[in-house]
């Protein structure tokens, strides 16, 4: 326990308790308005994309622009539970979600352990076994499901409206991260084989396909509760202060210990010489998929996040283009540094839409978009690798054991020492 | 071990027909090698010949085109290259292959991860056992480096290490990940005289140490000679000559495959001239 508790883990968690509450209190007093209040809650949310992106493609060196389609789906599919919560009053979306993402899960999982000894098996013939159950096990789930949605509703109903509607906006949240992954490792099998610039065109044509899919939700789906191109209204407008701060510390400290683990080494391997680290021992296909579906799930916690801060949902706001948007996070942050990755992130929106906004006279607000290029021109001049290049602070640093006290002095030619070393414990 | 007759003792690497075609280039042909535990063979050749290729296939880099490799009796061949260096075969590259923005100690610790002795959850969750474990493994990588003469140099950026450094280190690696067999490809690329000599005792000190089974492929006649047991000499996929190192030198195909037809004769008369200088001295 001493150990967990640490002098950096002590300042790191009450400096977190001392920026929720000031922040909290800034906000109930009214000092800060609506309009900065919004704004802070989208650095949170961006944050947490970024640092999803930043694992992808900071720590494990996969270009991918699909982060922000899987924030898409994240967004989509949590608003479509709370939507028909609040609105229809029932609990079809959280209830199909919930069992269709618990069974085609664990589809995954034990198909995982079986497919591993298969030898000499294509990414291809795994996408299309995984699909298969994974298609079969939603299935399954959903007409389990079926039967369950009544008495549900039923229970939810008789708690109290405040707290049924956050237990139902919380669950919301984690599925639509599910959702997110889930899709993601379906997607990464066949394409993560790929190298790293033809892997960031495949990802880039998964977010433009999920951006033209979220124009014909309600045509082609059915869905007409999203509207299609027309734009989801009507989502509760659930996150608070609160509930950004909360994913996004879980998020920091889940990415944090992943990082400094076995398992972080290995993902960092992959990103240094993916050749050398077969070589080694590591999966770097497992890796790679582990990385890529860990991001995407925190792109899907953050979509979810977002779709109840407006209240509002539109297919445009998921356009490809946006997804340079954690790119530039990342890159402008520093890539491979979580700090750098929550500063640019709030940066970012405080900047782009907060002080320029103010800064520049009225009537000057598309010059937003000049003034932002420039800046992101100068920083890559002055500071090519970030703002913070590799920077962390001290809990997320990763820790290097203290070097030994040499007890025997090795000569300065360093390979004789072993061998000397051993004479004398020979003779 | 000794006693035992060659035919009863399974081979460490066994490697039968080993093909790799790439299009229409067949870059190794028909390839047969056969080693058995604790020996220290060589596998030369002038660039280009595919002996590299051959490391490529048995570390499962490449998938063969036909042929079969065995280790320790078990077929692995197919296998994906992190399975293989599981099961016990560990390599360094030609132009070496560090991490080159991690420490010099987490070089080696990556080593250790398929048996880390604890998963993600642990890790998330920051369990007893993965303090344990993590301690556990961070002083066995510590100690490792030390044999190697690299712990002072722990928290160092490995592409910053001077390059027989860098060179050490890789080997160190490799170990680490403990291999019962160790292809070493091209070790002594680009050293001085002074850090060959140094290479070769390290060479026979891991050997040793680590009761390991060497493949080695080198340029350096001087490694070579010095110190494999055997020699496999292959050239444009496809063995030429085999033998001890003594053999090999004076074998006329080794000589044209190095130096051209012309120099078999130049050869001849050379050591003609050496036995004559020899015998008058």
């Amino acid at each position: 326990m001493r150990a967990r508790f640490n002098r950096s883990t002590v300042i790191f968690l009450l400096g977190c308790l001392v920026v929720f509450a000031v922040f909290q209190y800034l906000f109930s007093a009214g000092v800060l308005n609506a309009f900065w209040y919004t704004l802070i809650r989208i650095g949170a949310v961006m944050a947490i994309v970024s640092i999803g992106l930043n694992l992808i493609y900071g720590f494990n060196g996969q270009f991918s622009l699909g982060q922000w389609g899987f924030y898409a789906i994240g967004a989509y599919a949590a608003a479509d539970i709370t939507y028909r919560w609040t609105q229809l009053h029932d609990t079809s979306g959280l209830m199909v979600l919930l069992l269709g993402v618990a069974f085609s899960g664990a589809a995954i999982l034990l198909l995982g352990k079986y497919l591993n000894r298969v030898r000499g098996l294509d990414a291809m013939s795994a996408f299309a076994i995984y699909l298969l159950f994974v298609v079969l096990a939603v299935l399954v789930g959903v007409w389990i499901a079926r039967p369950l949605i009544a008495p549900t509703t039923a229970a939810l109903t008789a708690l109290p409206e405040a707290v049924s509607s956050q237990i139902v906006f919380f669950l919301a949240v984690i599925l639509g991260g599910l959702v997110a992954a889930e899709v993601s490792f379906l997607f990464g099998l066949p394409i993560l084989t790929l190298g790293s610039d033809y892997f960031g065109i495949a990802t880039l044509g998964f977010t433009i396909i999920i951006k033209v899919l979220l124009d014909n939700t309600d045509t082609m789906f059915g869905l007409t509760e999203m509207k299609g191109a027309r734009g989801m209204v009507g989502i509760p407008k659930d996150t608070t202060w609160f509930w950004v701060f909360f994913f996004l510390f879980v998020v920091v400290v889940v990415t944090r210990n992943i990082l400094q683990s076995s398992t972080g080494r290995a993902i960092v391997s992959v990103r240094e010489d993916e050749t050398a680290a077969k070589a080694m021992g590591i999966d770097v296909g497992g890796m790679k998929t582990l990385t890529f579906v860990l991001g995407s799930l925190f792109a899907g916690l953050a979509g979810g996040l977002y779709a109840h801060i407006n209240g509002f949902l539109h297919p445009s706001n998921f356009n490809f283009i946006r997804s340079f948007d954690p790119m530039i996070i990342i890159v402008l942050g520093g890539l491979g540094s979580i700090t750098g990755t929550v500063i640019a992130s709030f940066a970012w929106a405080l900047v782009l839409e907060g002080f320029l906004r103010i800064v520049l006279p009225e009537g000057f607000e598309t010059w937003r978009f000049v003034v932002y290029p420039l800046l992101l021109l100068v920083m890559m001049l002055l500071r090519p690798k970030g703002l913070l290049g590799t920077y962390e602070i001290p809990f997320l640093r990763s820790v290097m054991p203290p070097r030994r006290k040499r007890e025997r002095q090795v000569d300065a030619q360093g390979l004789q020492g072993p061998t000397s070393e051993r004479q004398s414990e020979g003779g | 071990m000794d006693d035992l007759t060659t035919s009863e003792r399974i081979p460490r690497i066994e490697v039968r027909e080993l093909t790799k075609m790439f299009g229409g280039l067949k870059a190794v042909s028909a390839f047969d090698e056969t080693i058995y535990p604790g020996e220290l063979v060589g596998l030369i050749g002038p660039n280009g010949a595919g002996k590299t290729t051959v490391f490529n296939m048995v570390t499962g880099l490449y998938t063969p085109t036909a042929g079969h490799i065995g280790f320790d009796g078990i077929s692995i061949e197919g296998l994906a290259p992190h399975e293989i260096t599981q099961l016990g075969i560990a390599r360094t590259f030609q132009n070496v292959r560090l991490f080159p923005n991690l420490t010099v100690l987490d070089n080696v610790r990556i080593a250790y991860h398929p048996h880390a002795g604890y998963g993600m959850s642990d890790a998330i969750r920051r369990s007893a056992r993965f303090g344990a474990k993590e301690k556990e493994l961070s002083e066995r990588a510590q100690d490792f480096l030390a044999v190697f003469g690299l712990d002072q140099r722990q928290d160092e950026i490995a592409k910053n290490l001077p390059y027989g450094e860098q060179r050490r280190l890789e080997i160190a690696r490799a170990l680490a990940a403990e291999p019962t067999l160790l292809l070493l490809d091209e070790p002594a690329a680009g050293m001085n005289p002074k850090e060959i000599v140094v290479l070769m005792d390290l060479i026979h000190f891991i050997r040793e140490e680590f009761k390991l089974t060497i493949w080695l492929i080198e340029h350096q006649m001087r490694v070579v000679m010095g110190i494999c047991e055997r020699i496999t000499v292959v050239d444009f996929g496809e063995v030429i000559a085999r033998g001890t190192p003594k053999e090999i030198q004076s074998d006329a195909k080794v000589i044209e495959a190095y130096l051209g037809l012309g120099a078999v004769a130049v050869a001849q008369q050379l050591s003609e001239k050496r036995s004559y200088v020899a015998r008058s001295q």
